[in-house]
C-alpha cells in the first residue's frame, strides 16, 4: 500500500499541500481531482520521490520513501506532464537508456512488448522529436511501464490522446491494476475519471477534502461538486481582492 | 556497486549517442577552440620561442572556454524536455548522474583537446606531444569538469545560467588552472622535476577533493 500522511509543501509563502492523507492499495485505480493550482502535481511529485515535502510521512508496502528511496523508486513508474523523453533518440534507444537506468530485467523483450503494447511499433526506429504530442506521451507511458512497477503515478496521462488511444489505455491500466497494481492519476477528465477509477479523490485547498468510490458517483455529480469547489475558489479571491 | 555503473555508463552511453547525431556540443566547442588558437597565432606576431611560452597558457585558456560551452549544454539538454526528472527517478544512487555527466563532459573536452593540441604545433612549428603534457592535460581537465559540473547543476536552474557558470566557475578553478599552467610550462620549456611533481600533486589533490564534493553535495544540489 502506498501510504502517505499529513504532507505539507510550501513554496515561498505559498502553502500548497496542508495535511494531506491519502492511501492507494494495490489493485485500486484512485484518481485525483482539484481545480488547476490545487496541488496534485505537487503531490504526485512528492510520492514520486522528485520533491521533498516539508513534513508528513510516505511509505510503500512499509518502506519509508526518506530511508529507503532507491527500492520506492524501483517500485514507481511515473508519467508527469513533460515526457522526460530525448528527442535526438529514437523510440526504442529512449526505452533502452531508461531500461539500463531502471535495471530492467530481459529489457530487450520486455521493450518490444511495451512498445507493442502502446501502437508504436511502427514507429519504433524513429527520432522521438518527429513524434506528435499524444505518441509522445504514449512512449512516456511506456517509459513509465517499462520496470514493471507495482505502483503508478500519472499527471494527466489521458492529454494529447485520440480517442483509440485513451480507450486502449483505460483498458490497458485496467487489465494492470486487475492484476495487483496500484494506479493513482491526476485528471480534468471526469468522465474517462468514472470509466476508469475506482475511487476518486478531490485535491481541495491542500487536503483530500473527499473521497468517493466510482460506484456511487455518476460523471454529472463529479462535475457538480468539481463546480462547487471552483466557485469556492473563486469566491475567496474575489473576497482577497476586495480587501 | 554493478547497478551503479550501468546507469553511468547508460548515461554515457546516451549523451555520445545524442551527439553522433547533432553534433551540437562537439561542433561547437571546436569551431570556438579552432577560433581563440587561430586568434592567438594572428595577432601576435611572436617569435618561435615565445609561442613556445606561450603555448601552455593558449591552450589552457582555450580549453576551459570551451569546456564551458559542453558544461553547459549537456546539462541545459536535461533541464530543457525535464530529462533530469527521468534520470531522477531511476532506483540507483544519484550520484551516478553525476559522475556519468562528469564522464562525458571530459570525453568531450579531451577530444577537443586531441584537436587542439596538434593544431597550435602545426601552426607554431614546434612540439608539444608528450607523454608528461598528456598526464597533465589528463588532470587538469578531471578537475575542472568535476568542478565545472557539479556547479553546472547549480547554474542550469537559473534563467541566466549561460553567464553564471563562468561567474561560479573560474574563481573556483583559479588554482587548478595555475596548477595545470605552471607544470604545462616546466614540460614545454624545461625545469625541475621536483618543481614540476609539487604541480602535479596539486593537480592530483584538486582532483581528489572536488571527487569527493561531488560525492558528498550532488544529491543536495540536484533536490534543491
Amino acid at each position: 500500500m502506498l501510504n502517505a500522511s499529513n504532507l505539507f509543501k510550501s513554496f515561498g509563502s505559498r502553502r500548497v499541500l496542508r495535511g494531506v492523507n491519502i492511501k492507494v492499495d494495490r489493485g485500486e485505480i484512485v484518481a485525483l481531482i482539484g481545480v488547476n493550482g490545487a496541488g496534485k502535481s505537487t503531490l504526485l511529485r512528492i510520492l514520486s520521490t522528485l520533491t521533498r515535502p516539508d513534513g508528513g510521512r510516505i511509505s510503500l508496502d512499509g518502506n519509508s520513501i526518506r530511508e529507503d528511496p532507491i527500492r520506492v523508486r524501483q517500485r514507481i513508474g511515473v508519467v508527469l506532464h513533460s515526457p522526460m523523453l530525448y528527442g535526438s533518440l529514437t523510440a526504442r534507444e529512449n526505452l533502452q537508456f531508461f531500461s539500463r537506468m531502471f535495471g530492467a530485467a530481459d529489457s530487450e523483450k520486455r521493450i518490444s512488448m511495451i512498445l507493442d503494447a502502446m501502437n508504436l511499433s511502427s514507429r519504433a526506429e524513429d527520432l522521438v522529436r518527429t513524434y506528435s504530442r499524444g505518441m509522445q506521451q504514449r512512449l512516456s507511458i511506456a517509459r513509465a511501464l517499462l520496470h514493471d512497477p507495482d505502483y503508478l503515478l500519472m499527471d494527466e496521462p489521458l492529454t494529447g490522446l485520440d480517442d483509440d488511444s485513451i480507450e486502449h489505455l483505460i483498458q490497458y491500466l485496467k487489465h494492470a491494476s486487475q492484476q495487483g497494481k496500484a494506479i493513482l492519476f491526476a485528471t480534468h477528465d471526469l468522465e474517462r475519471a468514472c470509466e476508469l477509477a475506482t475511487r476518486a479523490d478531490t485535491l481541495h485547498r491542500g487536503v483530500i477534502s473527499d473521497s468517493l468510490p466510482i460506484d456511487d458517483i455518476t460523471p454529472e455529480k463529479l462535475r457538480e461538486r468539481y463546480h462547487q469547489l471552483t466557485a469556492v475558489d473563486q469566491s475567496s479571491n474575489t473576497e482577497r481582492h476586495t480587501r | 556497486m554493478k547497478r551503479f555503473l550501468d546507469a553511468i555508463l547508460a548515461i554515457v552511453w546516451k549523451d555520445l549517442l545524442a551527439e553522433r547525431r547533432t553534433r551540437e556540443i562537439m561542433g561547437a566547442m571546436l569551431v570556438f577552440a579552432l577560433t581563440v588558437i587561430l586568434i592567438f597565432i594572428f595577432a601576435f606576431d611572436l617569435s618561435v620561442e615565445m609561442r613556445r611560452k606561450a603555448a601552455a597558457g593558449v591552450i589552457w585558456v582555450t580549453l576551459c572556454f570551451s569546456g564551458t560551452i559542453s558544461l553547459n549544454r549537456s546539462m541545459s539538454i536535461e533541464k530543457d524536455r525535464e530529462g533530469m526528472d527521468g534520470l531522477l527517478l531511476a532506483p540507483v544512487d544519484r550520484t551516478a548522474i553525476y559522475f556519468g555527466k562528469v564522464l562525458v563532459n571530459w570525453i568531450y573536452i579531451l577530444l577537443s583537446a586531441v584537436i587542439v593540441v596538434p593544431v597550435y604545433s602545426i601552426f607554431n612549428n614546434t612540439s608539444l606531444v608528450s607523454w608528461q603534457f598528456a598526464g597533465v592535460i589528463l588532470l587538469g581537465t578531471l578537475g575542472y569538469i568535476l568542478t565545472g559540473t557539479l556547479l553546472s547543476m547549480l547554474s542550469v536552474q537559473l534563467r541566466t545560467r549561460d553567464m553564471m557558470l563562468p561567474v561560479l566557475l573560474f574563481p573556483v578553478v583559479i588554482p587548478l588552472l595555475l596548477a595545470a599552467v605552471r607544470a604545462s610550462t616546466i614540460i614545454l620549456q624545461g625545469g625541475a622535476a621536483s618543481e614540476f611533481h609539487t604541480w602535479l600533486l596539486l593537480l592530483a589533490g584538486y582532483d581528489l577533493l572536488f571527487f569527493a564534493v561531488g560525492l558528498m553535495v550532488f544529491e543536495k544540489i540536484i533536490e534543491e
